[in-house]
């Protein structure tokens, strides 16, 4: 049975999802961050369909397991394809794009292989459920790698575009937890009713908050210099940072 | 065993992508340099920050009128500032190094909060002379 949190997280999550998609529709930058837009459509749709099927049959129903768990393979798949266009956006000016898309998409196939094979091995009747939930673990992590070597190379070409950053970097957060939480689960199950159900929901709430509050605050043109987030600036001027232990 | 290290490298790349944020968010505030004003209010004295007074500062920051853009800021420094106080209790058992890293990135989020709470003060003022202001 969902409590009145479950429900307000998931308001959260599709109103964070939607202020998203009209954020970006009506801004300039529109088709720059397409695959985003898209993304955040399809996460909305799916936020509204786990609703109806919680209303139909039930969270402890196979239906809505199944829809779950479905679903969320394949948010992660697409949300493969925002990380791919913030790689174009990253290398744009180098013309590498085609070699990371290629890339990508053999790490995801070979991820889902990997996924398959590991569970194949496992004796249990209910492959299919167990094959999703080691699919997700090892989809999110895949997107752990590729959201940290796109923030290595954003780190490396001094990228300065602020709003691209702090995508990355919540893209990251997000990657991580969920990556974290499946692992966690698998390895302590019984952590899962308490402490670990709570991770998830709130990672996706988390993403498209973030990404929202960029949009609102973080102006197109905003620069950052990475060395000032990636190892510690001198203290502003006027300012000395006093050191005690 | 593939679970756990890939519970590993996630929890420390979940670290590592969350100081980042944080500093990134840090980073857009150290542009600001603090008012006479608000260094008297905050009890800065001099040119010198420590790290112990983010509490402070964040209650002060809690007492103006919200202006509605940096309450995600302030929520996702807090934490950062919480964190860094587990890494500076642990730095002070296993590593100095990592209670000095810690107690640097303490007092850039002091510098943070000092900077919020100026702007707070600027638009308390600005909203109070609104309303002083003949209609």
């Amino acid at each position: 049975m969902l409590g009145p949190l479950d429900y307000a997280i998931m308001a959260l999550t599709f109103l964070a999802e939607l202020y998203v998609v009209v954020c970006l529709c009506v801004s300039k930058s529109r088709f720059r961050y397409l695959a985003l837009n898209v993304f955040m459509l399809f996460a909305a749709g799916v936020t509204v369909g786990g609703v109806l099927a919680l209303k139909h049959f039930g969270v402890t129903s196979q239906a809505y397991g199944y829809f779950y768990y479905y679903t969320d393979a394949l948010l992660t798949i697409a949300l493969f394809f925002v990380v791919m266009s913030f790689y174009q956006q990253v290398f744009q000016q180098m013309g590498v794009g085609k070699y990371v898309r290629l890339a990508s998409i053999m790490l995801l196939s070979a991820t889902a292989i990997f996924s398959y094979l590991v569970v194949r091995k496992m004796p249990t009747h209910h492959l299919t459920n167990r094959f999703v939930v080691e699919m997700s673990q090892n989809l999110y992590f895949v997107g752990v790698v590729l959201t940290y070597l796109l923030w290595g190379a954003v780190v490396k070409l001094r990228e300065t575009r602020t709003r691209l950053i702090q995508l990355v970097l919540a893209l990251g957060i997000f990657f991580s937890s969920e990556a974290a939480s499946y692992a966690l689960r698998n390895l302590f199950p019984s952590l899962e009713a308490n402490i670990l159900k709570w991770i998830p929901p709130i990672a996706n709430t988390f993403l498209p908050l973030a990404w929202a509050y960029t949009f609102t605050k973080v102006p197109e043109d905003a620069r950052l210099e990475t060395a000032r987030v990636t190892r510690r600036a001198p203290a502003p001027a006027g300012i000395a940072a006093h050191q005690h232990s | 065993m593939i679970a756990a290290l890939i519970c590993v490298v996630s929890i420390a790349a979940l670290l590592q992508f969350f100081i980042s944020y944080s500093r990134s968010i840090i980073a857009a505030y150290r542009k600001a340099t603090l008012s006479d004003q608000v260094r008297e209010v905050a009890g800065i004295s001099g040119d010198v920050l420590h790290g112990e007074q983010f509490g402070r500062l964040l209650q002060l920051v809690r007492l103006c009128p919200q202006k509605g853009d940096d309450q995600g800021d302030l929520s996702v420094v807090q934490s950062y500032y919480r964190l860094l106080g587990v890494f500076k209790a642990l730095g002070r058992a296993l590593s100095p190094a990592l209670s000095r890293w810690a107690e640097h990135e303490r007092v850039d989020c002091v510098y943070f909060a000092a900077v919020a709470l100026d702007r707070r003060i600027a638009y308390s003022r600005a909203l109070l002379a609104q309303q002083m202001s003949p209609q």
